[in-house]
């Protein structure tokens, strides 16, 4: 059923006028009915499991169930999304469960300077190189064919 | 009319779309456009944090030409390129991602998207041109310097206004309109030139699973033909519009299989053990010299895949088991660096489907699945519209200065025929192979273009007022006849009067699927089976003036599936007039069942003009020998 609200944990964002998962759903598929405070998927069989919903709840409020017309019933990727890292917990049909950590940004959150730090190179318009480079290329000039 | 407010925003430079291709043209545009005291402006549909293709994530940057190492040139990367498309391909174009899209990668690895490494520091490769990634937030981070950009100069940007139609000053374009799906707001953007990098195209051919599993398609499907309705509706000359995108992954979740096959270096075999590679290797010799390069263009190697399940050999395996099991067997003389290695394959296996796909993730845990014990399922999915992927689909648009030949330039790379109107992504087509971080390149190269043209052309094109309020009431239609109908009848989706968005995306889909190609009419169509889906969407497009919305995320779908009915019309079009099978392994035209390179060594242009459809062939001009 793709990404499921959780009633008992969904606290609707306490009241703001949109909720996380609203804020997020690239598919504008989480609604919050506004008398039950809870967010819910309106299109369940339009959502891509992406898992952002699911990412961002403050509540851990959102679950995914896999597709049934294809997944056997019993499984689940439950994550857990910090600043550096994000944690995996597989849980197999079987029981099994198994547990994955991978790096997710090099960076603190907010810091992208535009230029990334090889500052603004080019700044003729008429030039094919882009701003920073040829620097950003790392090469002393930008490739061209001879005509 | 459904009462909506009217927002009026004027802007220099309009960036329609929120995906890598927009989010590097507003870096680059950002910059450019301030030093010349201009505004900037970019819509997305969604949130850019989370919007486009790279939204769940990726495992892998698949462009990465590597130049500064020497391994590699820009001639290298087009010459992989024409061959992969079977020679249909702008090389000028190729060749200019290319040549910047290595600092695109430096830039996202300075944001913070953590690159693999090997002991030396060096970027660690999938295959000669993919570099693996830890890849959860790289849309995330790419979106952050984007709006970074914008702010650092005092520009803006809109999220959640879908972007409809194009606005015109007779033949420029001049902004466009679309509405909120938050609020009751019509937006009207006045620009002096527009990106459109909306996406390209899922969900015009049924899908494989279409109960639950409907939206596990293999691209998102929220890329519902905006770029190509777009740009058509403008006027835009269309180019490659036959040429779809079938992958073949991993079955029903969609995973990825690069990894698998360049990476850990995976063998497909089919039920009885063969493998289709191998077996069929002759048929190769049928699809000329593009038979004989290496690597084998991804249409060929799908066909021979389709062969042996067309004889019933399928299901084909991918020998997940068999690869780490390779791998690990080079340690098995030192027990415990051959448990870490395990190890280390199992985790970098489940990392690869959980940075991008993790119903896959699911679907290996739902069946139990340990790829290093168990081989699992691959099959080629439906056909998708990926200009920027091994599709080809996209607007025709000029090449650069110092790379096009005359006949492929006309004054601003990426502006296409229709004057101040720019492409990136999956919307400029026939440069295939460039993925997120080429689009990324593409869109910064086309950012930087606009701000040229603008200069060059820095007058506000006329709006005419009469017009936005046609454009309104028609764009607002389906709403209006929900109120007006609505209730004549007891259902709310079965009326009389009108259709629902859902069920006209069905009736596109079944068109598209038995008669243009799709999965269960085996990939394959004719001359009579085309004529026939056109007469068919000509009843469709007739009742796409009935479609109605209960609420703005309704009026959304209504007009996402209008693009998809355009995007459907264009490619069965193209494929029409294209008498010869090219890429067969994406689709084969049985009454032309083989390669003609004499007489379709050419590029299919098509334009859509005053309600009628123009179809011509374009030389195919190479720069690289």
């Amino acid at each position: 059923m793709p990404s499921f609200v959780i009633m008992e944990k969904c606290d609707g964002c306490k009241g703001q006028d949109k909720t996380a998962c609203m804020y997020i759903c690239p598919n504008d598929l989480m609604v919050l009915n506004k008398e039950t405070m809870k967010a819910w998927n309106r299109a369940p069989e339009m959502c891509w499991e992406c898992y952002n919903c699911v990412k961002i709840c403050p509540q851990q409020a959102i679950d995914v169930r896999g597709y049934a017309d294809f997944v056997p019933m019993g499984a689940s990727c439950v994550p857990l999304r910090g600043s550096e890292d994000i944690m995996w917990t597989v849980k197999f049909r079987n029981g099994q469960v198994k547990r994955f950590k991978f790096p997710i940004r090099k960076t603190q959150e907010g810091t992208a300077v535009p230029d990334g730090g090889f500052g603004e190179v080019t700044t003729d318009l008429a030039s094919q190189c882009l701003y920073n480079e040829p620097a950003a290329l790392k090469l002393a000039a930008l490739p061209t064919v001879k005509k | 009319m459904a009462n909506f407010e009217n927002v009026e925003v004027t802007t220099d430079i309009l960036l329609c779309g929120g995906g890598m291709a927009a989010c590097g043209a507003a870096v680059e545009a950002s910059y450019w456009a301030a030093k010349n005291n201009l505004k900037v402006t970019l819509v997305d549909k969604a949130a850019m944090d989370r919007s486009g293709a790279v939204a769940m994530g990726l495992s892998a940057i698949n462009q990465y030409v590597d130049i500064n190492s020497g391994n590699n040139t820009c001639e290298d990367y087009v010459r992989y390129v024409r061959n992969d498309l079977m020679g249909i391909t702008r090389e000028d174009i190729v060749y200019d991602i290319a040549r910047h899209v290595d600092s695109s990668v430096h830039l996202f690895e300075k944001w913070g998207l953590p690159i693999w490494l090997d002991a030396e520091g060096k970027y660690v490769h999938e295959g000669r041109w993919q570099l693996m990634i830890n890849g959860e937030s790289y849309k995330v981070i790419v979106a952050e310097a984007a709006k970074n950009a914008l702010a650092k100069y005092g520009h803006e940007y809109f999220e959640r206004v879908f972007i409809t139609t194009p606005l015109m000053d007779g033949e420029r374009v001049a902004g466009a309109v679309g509405f909120s799906t938050r609020e009751n707001k019509f937006y009207v953007f006045k620009a002096k030139a527009v990106l459109a990098a909306m996406g390209g195209a899922v969900h015009v051919f049924k899908p494989r699973s279409t109960g639950e599993g409907l939206g596990r398609a293999w691209y998102p499907p929220w890329n519902s033909g905006s770029s190509l309705y777009f740009t058509l509706i403008a006027g835009a000359e269309q180019t490659c519009q036959e040429v779809r995108f079938i992958p073949v992954r991993f079955k029903d979740g969609y995973g990825p299989v690069g990894a698998w096959f360049l990476l850990f270096k995976s063998r497909a075999t089919n039920a009885f053990g063969g493998e289709y590679m191998v077996e069929r290797k002759d048929e190769l010799a049928k699809w000329g010299e593009y038979g004989k390069v290496k690597p084998i263009p991804a249409n060929l190697r799908n066909y021979l895949g389709m062969l042996d399940e067309f004889e019933g050999k399928g299901p084909i395996f991918m020998r997940t088991e068999e690869a780490i099991q390779n791998i690990a067997n080079a340690l098995k003389d030192d027990p415990k660096a051959y448990k870490k290695k395990m190890k280390e394959l199992e985790a970098e296996a489940w990392e690869d489907f959980l940075d991008m796909t993790i119903s896959q993730a699911i679907l290996w845990a739902g069946t139990n699945v340990q790829p290093e014990e168990k081989a699992s399922e691959i099959a080629a999915a439906e056909p998708y519209f990926i200009g920027s992927h091994s599709g080809a689909s996209g607007a025709w648009v000029s090449g650069p200065k110092d790379l096009a030949p005359k006949e492929y330039f006309w004054g601003y790379e990426y502006m296409s025929t229709v004057k101040g109107l720019f492409c990136a992504g999956d919307a400029s087509g026939a440069s295939s192979h460039k993925f997120s971080s080429g689009s990324h390149a593409e869109g910064r190269a086309a950012g930087k273009s606009m701000v040229r043209f603008v200069v060059d052309n820095n007058t506000q094109p006329n709006v005419d007022a009469a017009k936005v309020e046609a454009l309104k009431k028609e764009i607002l239609k389906p709403m209006d006849l929900f109120v007006e109908f609505g209730a004549k009848s007891s259902d709310p989706n079965i009326n009389p009067e009108f259709m629902k968005p859902k069920m006209f995306m069905f009736r596109l889909q079944k068109i598209m699927d038995e008669y243009a190609a799709g999965v269960t009419s085996g990939f394959k169509t004719n001359k009579a089976k085309l004529d026939r889906a056109l007469e068919l969407l000509a009843w469709l497009k007739e009742d796409s003036a009935k479609l109605a919305a209960e609420d703005l995320h309704e009026l959304m779908r209504c007009h996402e599936n209008i693009q998809r009915m355009y995007q459907a019309e264009v490619h069965v079009r193209s494929i029409l007039f294209r008498e010869e099978t090219r890429w067969p392994g994406y689709y084969f035209r049985n009454d032309f069942p083989t390669i003609d390179e004499a007489n379709w060594k050419v590029f299919v242009n098509a334009t859509y003009k005053n309600g009628a459809w123009e179809m011509r062939k374009v030389p195919v001009l190479s720069i690289v020998n």
